[in-house]
């Protein structure tokens, strides 16, 4: 697929997990992800098996470490916000290197931290290891309504397309001498926001009309039926089943 | 700002993940039905543009930036169903290939910024062009409707917060800040869209959905009936004069969180009181001790402001009377 900042995300390879039919590792991605979520924040052990059995696909799919840590501080915005949580949080005080810190704030922004940083993890390693048409194929096949998935990769294959438009205008504008720093200077900024929704809009109206002149009838052709083989459910899922496995062997746990 | 995962418990978010899922299926209903086959090129390509608008970042003060959510606009100018779709796959999209919020929390994010957003951006802007549908009514409706939409989306937040937040803040404590920052915040959304959406009403016109069904748009400018807009102007004034002073010391003084909070847990005596110390600091006026009143006088100026601001774009309007050509 187009363009210089979504070929970032992905790493290419021939790895197992970047071979395997995108539905199934689709699938494992949603039911990893609620299994952590479920983990009851208290069980830190089971966030570590987690974490094992993330670091074990990253080492399978062969993806070099530094490329998933450096595509994980997305996070960092949050992690910001986790730190005031112990501050303020309701309840009993504990004291942390003689601080005064709410006991159930640190817990929340221990399970935000945790949850937050292994969802990030295996979304990355999802997008690293799958091509996004491939990835959209996934979900078509997990039974998201088709037009969701049409429209969403009309989105992916045009978004460097309307960035880099934006990006000239701004050249130009720049080039002219519009270099605004005060909210109030934001006009013709914000015109050329309108400017390009016109552009997009009317590209829109050309893409169709050549859709339509190649025989569109409003549904997407079907290109690709290869299906998951039970082989593959199977071995997609075991990392997202031991996850839940952990999960109840926490709540059956007193 | 993108929920992550674990920042709210799991029914919550199940809840608003099923809620998610069946207005944005409603809404993809609506707008196949009005767009027919037209509905994947166009939603994809202004979902591809609101993606591009949120890389935008516009200057707020001194070396700040913002970005806009664009969700009013969306609605503004594609309706609320189109509009919510194209958000949702904005959202979606940004979860799934740049791990920004979370999966599980997906349900979350897609109510507050696409669902709410455009519903609210949407039906706020169509009220205030009822009452004035002429271009500055259109300009306004717009900065009302995004403000609106800011506001409505950061009230979404703190009540999922309230539902099943993690890390025991006190709900009203999230609520007053999330809202004051936002109310803020609404500001530069609204003027930004009003300024966007002025710029497609005088290049393209029949494409703001907002506006269709108005037909007096064409002498917009030049005919705009003073008595009419002057007594919703000024009508508008006294409502939100009279919220200053009867509701912002209610709301404002006990649930007053941060601040209160911060002196219970003993955060106040380390951190340095604010970094910003301008005349309205703490919504109050610097050298007034009676709170209710600093608070309104606070109100006040910052009303008067919103207010300036929003002459200052209707005078803007009025001068491009022309059509002009947006290349």
């Amino acid at each position: 697929m187009s363009g210089g900042h979504l070929h970032a995300l992905h790493v290419h390879g021939h790895s197992p997990v970047h071979r395997m039919a995108p539905e199934a590792k689709v699938a494992a991605l949603l039911v990893f992800v609620l299994g952590v979520v479920a983990t009851p924040r208290e069980a830190i052990w089971a966030f570590g098996i987690h974490a094992f059995l993330l670091l074990a696909v990253v080492t399978f799919a062969e993806l070099p470490i530094g490329f998933v840590l450096r595509r994980m501080t997305i996070e960092i915005p949050f992690v910001a916000f986790t730190i005031l949580l112990p501050f303020l949080g309701a309840g009993p005080e504990t004291q942390v290197l003689g601080i005064g810190m709410s006991a159930e704030g640190l817990w929340g922004a221990w399970n935000i931290l945790a949850k937050a940083t292994l969802g990030v993890g295996a979304s990355v390693t999802l997008v690293a290891t799958t091509e996004i048409p491939d990835l959209l194929h996934g979900f078509d096949r997990l039974r998201v309504p088709k037009l969701f998935t049409a429209i969403a990769g009309f989105m992916v294959r045009y978004i460097d397309v309307i960035a880099g438009e934006l990006q000239r205008t701004r050249t130009a504008m720049t080039a002219r001498g519009h270099d605004p720093r005060w909210l109030w200077q934001v006009g013709p900024l914000a015109t050329a926001a309108g400017a390009l929704f016109v552009r997009s809009y009317e590209r829109g109206e050309r893409v169709h009309q050549a859709m339509v002149a190649r025989g569109y009838d409003g549904r997407m052709p079907v290109m690709d039926e290869r299906r998951a083989t039970a082989l593959e459910w199977a071995s997609a899922m075991a990392m997202p089943f031991t996850a839940w496995m952990t999960v109840l062997l926490v709540l059956v746990t007193p | 700002m993108h929920i992550p995962e674990g920042f709210i418990n799991l029914p919550t978010s199940l809840g608003a993940a099923a809620l998610a899922g069946g207005s944005v299926w409603a809404s993809l209903r609506v707008a196949s039905r009005d767009l027919k086959d037209r509905l994947v090129p166009f939603a994809g390509l202004t979902a591809a543009f609101i993606f591009a608008l949120q890389m935008l970042n516009f200057p707020v003060a001194a070396g700040t930036t913002g970005h806009l959510l664009g969700g009013a606009l969306a609605a503004i100018l594609l309706g609320p169903w189109l509009g919510i779709v194209a958000v949702t796959v904005v959202v979606v999209i940004q979860a799934l290939l740049f791990a920004d919020g979370g999966l599980v929390a997906m349900g979350l994010n897609v109510i507050n910024m696409a669902v709410v957003t455009a519903l609210v951006g949407w039906y706020v802007f169509r009220a205030v062009v009822k009452v004035l549908p002429r271009r500055p009514g259109v300009l306004i409706g717009a900065l009302a409707g995004a403000w609106a939409s800011v506001v409505a989306s950061s009230i979404g937040f703190a009540a999922q917060y309230a539902v099943g937040g993690v890390g025991g803040v006190d709900p009203g404590l999230v609520f007053s800040s999330m809202v004051g920052v936002h109310a803020l915040v609404g500001i530069g959304e609204g003027l930004i869209t009003a300024a966007a959406v002025g710029a497609v009403l005088t290049a393209r016109p029949d494409l703001v959905t907002g506006t269709r069904g108005l037909d007096d748009l064409e002498q917009a400018a030049t005919s705009l009936s003073r008595k009419a807009a002057g007594s919703f102007v000024s009508a508008g004034l006294a409502v939100a004069v009279a919220l200053v002073v009867f509701v912002a010391p209610i709301a404002g003084s006990d649930p007053d969180g941060l601040e209160r909070v911060a002196e219970d847990t003993g955060f106040a005596a380390t951190a340095e009181d604010n970094a910003y110390s301008g005349p309205l600091a703490d919504y109050g006026v610097a050298g007034l001790d009676n709170d209710a009143l600093g608070t309104i006088i606070a109100g006040m100026v910052g009303t008067g402001l919103t207010f300036a601001a929003g002459m200052i774009l209707v005078g803007f309007a009025r001068r491009r009377s022309h059509p002009a050509e947006v290349a």
